[in-house]
């Protein structure tokens, strides 16, 4: 804490002068001793009370649980998975519906948090104000209740697939969720995406070599339009030499409800919208401080210098805000991914709730809930990991 | 130098019509520009487009205080579902006959809040009223005295529970979190650890694990014969998280001492319960109220989370009533009247917040 005066020296001079009682260096070993003890009396406690009462009841602990047949259906999965499997393939595949709500969350969130930051900011009164409500209100109301009411919205307020309503050609939106037509499967896909992939890593590469170049000699390279006209252009290409095909896989309404096409499930539909449009109202908040923080004299001095106002936003303003909106920011997006676990409250099958059902189903209480805070603080703990890292890459370099 | 001095004309010109009046602030802040003109127009349209039909579903078509039967005829929104079922929503299974007890409860607790606004009140004598507070509003809950027929905890629900577990979440934290900070400030590194460890553990997992902790895994740990009931595990629950968060903000707190007033304290002699207590904290704890007022706003949302492990609070209540078939089918409306209730309790919290930082702001 603070610097303690030289005791210690003073000990050390008249070692009978100072009982231990008095020496803060001893006392503090004596303090930690009786914490340490008493942290591990009371856990002690605990665990042969647990033990005692998993005896009583039968309970078996340990993790064996996870290779027997788990016996319960998941509505949703990225993986192939049926009631057949063990739970710990029930278990994945909640892990990997939390990382997928959470993914998208984060990349919606990001966009409609910057748009609103930057609303809160606009010269035009009524964009501004509208913006500052949606701020307050969004921020004001338990993201649970918004999760109910945005699922309340799916199964009261729209139709059955019979009466599905339909804004778009291919767009269908009824109580079964939203459903919309895909491209059907073709040999293209895949290439296109690694298209994608090595447009991004070319991209990565042209950057570093047009910095270093510049950092050479003082010529620019415009690697930013390079790189998006490579993420665009290689993929058309790749899609071209297949033949362009473009056949739809369009949903059709058969019996009760739609063939084909892609389902958004009404339980992921309004999570999601929950969380984006919580989240989205503190990022906003955080985009504006960020702005707010740079001072008007950067971007007149930037200007003055002879930057395209481009180039300002580019070199000056946008580094300088982004050191103050980042940390924030990840926290929130550690929020959004805790905040998904509420999942259970719609009946979405997130890692949580698919821990839960394997709770109530096996009795494993302890080793379940050890599961949720696991997963989730590999998650905390790997992003303040990266933030310490972003922070020392950022911290301003002082003379 | 002297310039050929001219005679000053006495004609004031006004200012031209486009920049005052309705116009010049329409010039200002709506078309400053061919981009805004555009912004305004559009976001106009749609305001156009939404609010009627909106109006006339919320308050022409619908109904507010009627039969479920009625609501089944019109188009407009059937706002009755709160007023025809407020009693169930507000105090949920607190016995009937009974009810005044938690209404009186809320209205002492309404007292005590607005009378603790005023910064002028902000002295020790308000910490006894809390206390004197607190203990009435926990008796006329609880009963057992004075003729009230006894009350147990399972049965406490609606909007008291959703206040109970709140606002006690934030007084039994406080002082946890604030041990939980020094002993992360500490130089002891036993004590740092595993403060570090907690605040760092808790904080990392969703307040729903604790939850579950709370409703599956207490009751294994406790001897054979003893139980606790479910209200107090979660009430207990959310003590332990708020108390990790609390402790940040108090740390904030005291990291933002200047390292002059422990040199003083030490200097005049002060041990260190004595520094922390009549020197840093004082200070710590008043630049830190803004803050700790937001933690009680997250942690009044948070309460809504206890509805997932079958808790009854208002949410919950309001999901209940939603679920008996004279009155399914209208959730929408429920959750916007539960909505603005939130809206108006946390809005008017964070409003304080921000006058109060304006307020304790005494500058250094």
């Amino acid at each position: 804490m603070n610097q303690e005066p030289s005791i210690t020296k003073d000990a050390e001079l008249l070692p009978s002068a100072v009982p231990f009682w008095r020496d803060p260096d001893k006392r503090a070993i004596v303090f930690q001793i009786v914490a340490l003890l008493l942290v591990a009396v009371v856990s002690y406690y605990l665990f042969s009370n647990t033990q005692a009462n998993l005896e009583r009841q039968s309970i078996a602990t340990g993790f064996g649980f996870l290779d027997k047949e788990a016996g319960f259906e998941i509505g949703e999965s990225l993986i192939q998975y049926s009631a057949a499997d063990s739970y710990a393939d029930a278990l994945l595949v909640g892990a990997l519906n939390t990382v997928k709500v959470s993914f998208i969350g984060i990349v919606l969130t990001t966009i409609l948090g910057t748009f609103i930051g930057i609303a809160r900011l606009s010269s035009n009164w009524l964009v501004a104000k509208l913006a500052g409500g949606y701020i307050e209100l969004m921020q004001n109301i338990p993201v649970l209740l918004q999760l109910f009411f945005w699922y309340a919205i799916f199964y009261e307020s729209f139709p059955a697939p019979r009466q599905a309503l339909n804004p778009f050609a291919g767009v269908f939106l009824c109580n079964r969720g939203l459903i919309f037509a895909v491209p059907e499967a073709h040999a293209a896909h895949a290439a296109m995406g690694w298209a994608f992939v090595a447009a991004l890593a070319i991209g990565w590469g042209l950057n570093r070599w047009g910095r270093k170049r510049q950092a050479r000699t003082g010529q620019m390279f415009p690697a930013v339009r390079v790189t998006i006209a490579l993420v665009i252009g290689l993929p058309l290409l790749v899609w071209l030499g297949y033949g362009a095909p473009t056949a739809m896989d369009v949903p059709v309404l058969s019996g009760f409800n739609f063939k084909g096409g892609t389902t958004v499930s009404p339980e992921f539909a309004a999570l999601l919208m929950g969380l984006v449009f919580y989240t989205a109202a503190f990022v906003a908040e955080i985009v504006r401080a960020g702005i707010q923080s740079v001072g008007r004299g950067q971007v007149e001095a930037a200007m003055s210098i002879g930057l395209f106002p481009g180039q300002v936003l580019h070199l000056v303003v946008l580094p300088q805000a982004l050191r103050v909106i980042i940390p924030p920011m990840t926290s929130q997006m550690l929020n959004l991914t805790k905040n998904s676990s509420l999942a259970i409250a719609i009946g979405f099958a997130d890692f949580v709730a698919v821990t839960n059902t394997t709770i109530n189903q096996t009795g494993q209480a302890i080793e379940g809930v050890a599961l949720i805070m696991l997963v989730y603080l590999f998650f905390s703990l790997s992003t303040s990991l990266f933030m310490n890292w972003y922070n020392k890459k950022m911290a301003l370099v002082e003379r | 130098m002297s310039a050929p001095t001219t005679t000053p004309t006495r004609e004031y010109l006004k200012p031209p019509v486009t920049e005052v009046g309705v116009i010049g602030w329409l010039h200002a802040n709506l078309f400053n520009s061919w981009f805004n003109s555009i912004l305004t127009i559009a976001v106009l349209a749609v305001l156009w487009k939404l609010m009627p039909p909106f109006f006339s579903w919320a308050f022409v078509d619908s109904v507010w205080n009627s039969p479920a039967e009625a609501c089944r005829d019109i188009d407009g929104a059937c706002w009755s579902v709160i007023p025809q079922n407020i009693s169930f929503i507000v105090f949920g299974f607190f016995p009937d006959g009974q009810q005044w007890r938690p209404g009186i409860a809320m209205l002492l607790l309404l007292g005590l809040v607005i009378y603790s606004k005023d910064t002028k009140h902000m002295k020790k004598s308000l910490f006894v009223y809390w206390t004197i507070g607190l203990v009435i509003m926990g008796t006329l809950m609880y009963g057992g005295v004075f003729g009230m027929p006894v009350v147990e905890t399972d049965q406490w629900s609606g909007l008291p529970l959703t206040f109970m577990l709140a606002l006690f979440g934030m007084v039994a934290a406080y002082p946890l979190g604030v041990l939980l900070a020094l002993g992360r400030r500490s130089r002891m590194p036993a004590i740092k650890t595993l403060c570090v460890v907690y605040i760092e553990m808790i904080r990392g997992v969703p307040l729903i694990s604790l939850l579950f902790m709370s409703s599956v895994m207490f009751p294994l740990f406790l001897p054979e014969g003893v139980t606790i009931d479910k209200v107090l595990r979660a009430q207990a629950a959310i003590i332990l998280f708020t108390a990790a968060y609390i402790a940040e903000v108090v740390r904030g707190g005291l990291q933002a001492m200047p390292r002059g007033q422990f040199e003083a304290a030490d200097s005049l002699g002060l041990n260190y319960n004595q520094t922390m207590r009549l020197i840093i904290l004082p200070q710590a704890l008043k630049i830190v109220i803004p803050p700790s007022l937001g933690i009680l706003l997250s942690a009044f949302k948070d309460t809504s989370l206890v509805v997932i492990i079958a808790l009854y609070d208002v949410l919950k209540t309001t999901k209940v009533t939603l679920s008996n078939p004279k009155w399914t089918g209208y959730s929408t409306e429920a959750y916007i009247v539960l909505a603005i209730f939130y809206f108006i309790c946390c809005f008017a919290m964070s409003n304080y917040s921000r006058k109060l930082e304006k307020a304790l702001h005494t500058g250094r």
